[in-house]
């Protein structure tokens, strides 16, 4: 037995750890001391980034969450004594990495936790394994196809110069196209001027990424179906697309763009999963003087004169701050916490057609040992990054098919990954747990719903997994199917969509999350918008988060001190 | 002919890349695995082990044992007791460190001393009418570093004494049956233990820890990754961030141990009446303010670093593999006012991080410096913070 896993509790209990958080039970009575400068609703990854930011900058800062700990839908839950699921959220690479330095990460345990291998097996024992090492790399590569091993390197070069060019889009506060102001014509015109700057090839791939389809993209440089179906992966992620949709291609770019330990494109697990990553967040948002308050499900926004004021909790008591800021998704930000009367027609019927579309789920393992590839054996050391079970394009796209017409993949696509082999405090010794990010399982069931279908998902998604690993059910220990109706109930997003609303193009930037309204700020005065539905959107990139407090800074020094005295006294 | 180590019918086995370096005539591999930095966060986070017995160890017995080292090293062995050891350095008569080691006192008139080049002839000459004698242990020892988070509570299944060592103590136990003898010291900043096994129990006791470690996420480390940890730990490595002064061609290659931050050792110097060598000059540089360098950490603005490469078109690189090079340090009128030795990005602080010295009136943590590097084949200036050594310091190894 372990015994280093530092917080050992029944199961069923969190990595969260509580201290310097309220949880209701004891909030305070006397209206002064229930007003602050700014409240945060919503304790997930952009809400204590965007609380973290503000306490820094002086602010008195309260985090509103729901359950009982923060983190949204980046969480690690000890559901079996020892055993730690990521319940959603699973690896890192997009999180922005100036707020690592400007929130003092490392100094709260900031820890991004390389991922050594990515394995993708393939159908009759087939399988691409990719490591560390460049060179074995590219020979992995031929031995599959000789066109495609420098077709590889060509593609992770042109890869790369995209990325640089979009990257600097990620860390800015989108331009209003729709504004007079000159500033944000200047604005425009910088962007555009970037892209003017780049050469042909890359501009050109830039657009085929940002509007095509992904397969015609890897088409141009991939014979082999294996190493396709495994990069054309990352193109349908969390986005109701298939590799052969017209705008997959902006997805793929999307789960490119990221960097961990400065490697651009690479993805890592943090230690002790996300959970363990928002655990980081909360302390640094804390250090910096925010105050995080527990099991607080908020009703409304509380507005006088087209001015926030403050918030509602379902119990009926209220915190008030001339600063609310939601770090929920679009639809509960606008149509839900506030009363869309108060809103402009053209926002609520933007909000009304945003697409939320989930069609992802999780199911994790708790299993006895690690599964068996019988052409690799029975050992960690393929598993130490994710696993990638979608064997072409044509696998990927038929499991969309499915999703098409109101079902969910007979044979889906998985992203497994066994974290215990590289975070030994996530499983007893010799035991693992094992993350399955499965994909499609549309929100909306033809003739059936989730709470019918949820274990026969589990089921599919064993037997899938059975075909790759023989024998893998005999190790299962416990398993947990999250559809994306149990998404939509625990975290709040709705329709169980991971990104806070998909990647599709009139979703992005400009328009995200409605054209007009994608400066975080809304049409209610001191009411402001941090989450995953705003640029540059979903996956845990704390941009939104930051942006945002940028913004309401801003705001606040234009307004002068007059709003932080009153609440003050 | 290449020698190898103890454990190297282990080691050998489970070297994937099978690169290896010469370390003192010995096979010493670089890593493990393709990738160092796995090995390095296996450190960080669980554990790892490191074989590091080709150091050169002297053992040193006699009842004029403490008095003949008190004489011969500068940190003052006498407040070391039996069962601890201590980070010491020995210096030549200009008070230039000659070398650096970890002594443990092992027993009453007993010490082991390590030290990276061979010191015999130097030790041995200088015994004088002192009743010591000096062993060269160096082959009748291997030398095991468990080291990370969970050394502790693995150590201690097999050497249950492990609980209560002490940072710097030292213990006697047994593995597999076999006597060995277990230091809480290494060279990785963490939490971590040095374990000391008679060469013929070697395989026996690795394949006893190895075994009782299964499933804790331990890995073997190579000397890549040890790089790594020892310069976010700031313990300085010869021949990288100082070199011995015995063999030094002149004085700018020459360091004294208060220009190399170990002004520490040497804190209680006024009550300690040893006539050691080096001392004289010592207090006279002490006295007269003559420290040409102040060693010190350096944490590189991540800010100005990302601009040097991004207003060159290029993707910044952060490569965690450090880079042994003298490094040139300006103040902002480009006046040259030191230089980096050791340089790596840390994936713990998530930054450039450097071992570096610099004008002893900019060692105030805090000073702005310049470190020079080149990017796309010119020569750019980084801003740099002077930030105290160690750069990462977990609570855990020394709690």
């Amino acid at each position: 037995m372990t015994t280093t896993i530092p917080t050992k509790r029944s199961p069923k209990s969190t990595n969260g750890s509580r201290a310097g958080t309220t949880s209701r039970s004891t909030v305070r009575s006397s209206r002064a001391d229930r007003t602050y400068d700014a409240i945060v609703v919503g304790g997930g990854h952009n809400g204590l980034v965007n609380g973290a930011y503000l306490a820094k900058a002086g602010l008195k800062t309260l985090i509103i969450e729901r359950r009982e700990f923060v983190g949204g839908a980046a969480i690690t839950e000890e559901l079996r004594p020892g055993f730690w699921f990521t319940t959603f959220s699973y690896a890192l690479s997009l999180l922005r990495p100036d707020i690592i330095h400007d929130l003092e990460l490392t100094k709260h345990g900031f820890m991004p936790l390389l991922m050594s291998t990515l394995f993708a097996p393939g159908e009759n024992g087939d399988y691409l394994l990719l490591g560390q090492d460049h060179g074995e790399n590219i020979r992995e590569i031929a031995r599959h196809s000789k066109h495609d091993a420098d077709a590889y390197e060509q593609y992770n070069h042109d890869i790369e110069m995209v990325c640089q060019a979009i990257k600097p889009v990620m860390d800015m506060v989108p331009p209003d196209i729709f504004s007079d102001d000159p500033e944000e014509w200047l604005a425009l015109a910088r962007l555009g001027n970037r892209f003017k700057k780049l050469d042909k090839r890359t501009l050109h791939n830039t657009v085929r990424l940002l509007t095509g389809s992904a397969a015609d993209f890897l088409d141009d440089y991939f014979d082999n179906d294996l190493i396709k179906g495994y990069l054309a992966s990352s193109s349908i992620i969390g986005t109701k697309v298939g590799p052969r949709s017209q705008g997959s291609g902006l997805v793929l770019l999307y789960h490119n763009v990221g960097e961990h330990d400065g490697i651009f494109g690479s993805w890592a697990f943090h230690k002790k999963g996300n959970g363990g990553f928002t655990q980081v967040l909360s302390r640094a948002a804390q250090a910096f003087g925010a105050e995080i308050v527990l099991e607080s499900p908020v009703d409304s926004i509380i507005t006088k004169n087209g001015q926030a004021t403050g918030v509602a909790l379902k119990d009926g008591s209220e915190y008030y701050a001339d600063t609310v800021v939601s770090s929920l998704d679009p639809r509960r930000t606008f149509l839900e916490l506030v009363n869309p009367r108060e809103l402009p027609d053209d926002l609520v019927e933007n909000i009304q057609r945003f697409r939320f579309q989930g069609t992802s789920s999780k199911v994790n393992f708790a299993l006895d040992g690690i599964p068996n590839f019988p052409p690799l054996g029975q050992k960690p050391d393929h598993f130490r990054g994710f696993t990638n079970i979608g064997p072409s394009m044509d696998y990927l796209e038929r499991a969309y098919d499915d999703a098409k017409y109101g079902w969910y993949s007979q044979n889906p696509y998985i992203d497994m990954a066994i974290q215990s082999t590289i975070d030994a405090d996530m499983a007893p010794p010799g035991k693992h747990v094992m993350s399955c990010f499965i994909q499609y399982t549309p929100y909306k069931l033809r003739e059936s719903d989730w709470d019918t279908e949820k274990e026969n998902l589990g089921d599919t998604v064993q037997r899938t997994l059975e075909n790759y690993f023989p024998g893998f059910g005999n190790l299962v220990l416990q398993r947990e199917v999250r559809t994306p109706l149990d998404i939509e109930r625990t975290v709040g997003l709705s329709e169980g969509n991971i990104f806070a609303g998909e990647f599709f193009a009139p979703q992005m930037f400009f328009f995200r999350p409605a054209p007009g309204w994608s400066q975080y700020r809304t049409p209610i005065d001191g009411y402001y918008q941090c989450g995953s539905g705003t640029h540059p959107g979903g996956c845990v990139t704390g941009g939104p988060g930051k942006l945002a407090a940028g913004q309401i800074l801003k705001d606040r020094a234009k307004s002068g001190s007059k709003a932080r005295a009153t609440s003050r006294a | 002919m290449i020698r190898k180590t103890p454990f190297h019918e282990r080691t050998n086995a489970l070297n994937e890349t099978q690169l290896w370096s010469h370390w003192s005539g010995t096979l010493a591999a670089n890593r493990y695995q393709v990738s160092d930095k796995m090995e390095y966060f296996a450190v960080r986070n669980a554990a790892g082990v490191f074989d590091s017995s080709p150091l050169y160890k002297y053992r040193i017995t006699g009842k004029d044992a403490e008095a003949f080292l008190s004489g011969i090293l500068a940190r003052d062995i006498r407040a070391c007791p039996a069962g601890h050891a201590q980070y010491t350095c020995w210096l030549d008569d200009s008070g230039y460190v000659i070398e650096d080691g970890v002594i443990l006192h092992t027993a009453k008139d007993e010490y082991l001393l390590t030290s990276a080049e061979p010191n015999h002839a130097y030790f041995g000459d200088r015994i004088g009418r002192h009743d010591v004698t000096i062993e060269d242990v160096s082959d009748d020892l291997g030398t095991l570093a468990l080291q990370g988070p969970r050394s502790r509570d693995l150590l201690k299944k097999l050497v249950p004494q492990m609980e209560k060592i002490p940072y710097f103590g030292v213990a006697k136990g047994e593995i597999g049956g076999a006597g060995v003898t277990v230091s809480r010291t290494g060279y990785s900043g963490d939490l971590g233990y040095e374990v000391w096994i008679d060469t013929p129990d070697a395989l026996h006791v690795w394949d006893t820890l190895w075994d009782s470690m299964e499933g804790h996420g331990v890995l073997p480390f190579g000397l890549a990754a040890l790089e790594m940890l020892r310069i976010e730990a700031g313990l300085l490595l010869m021949e990288a961030d100082f070199d011995s002064s015995r063999y030094a061609w002149n004085d700018a290659h020459r360091s004294t141990p208060i220009e190399l931050g170990w002004g520490w050792m040497f804190k209680d110097l006024k009550g300690d009446d040893r006539a050691f060598i080096g001392r004289k000059a010592l207090e006279r540089e002490v006295a007269d303010k003559t420290s040409r360098w102040a060693m010190r950490g350096l944490i590189l603005d991540w800010q100005d670093y990302d601009r040097v490469y991004n207003e060159a078109g290029l993707i910044p690189p952060k490569d965690h593999t450090p880079v042994l090079e003298d490094w040139m340090l300006y103040d902002d009128e480009y006046k040259r006012v030191g230089y980096a030795t050791s340089l790596m990005y840390s994936p713990m602080l998530q930054r450039h991080i450097a071992i570096a010295r610099v004008r002893p009136d900019l060692g105030k943590i805090g000073s702005k410096v310049n470190l020079e590097t080149t990017v796309n084949h010119q020569y750019e200036l980084v801003a740099a913070n002077v930030a105290r050594l160690p750069l990462y310091n977990p609570e855990r190894k020394t709690a």
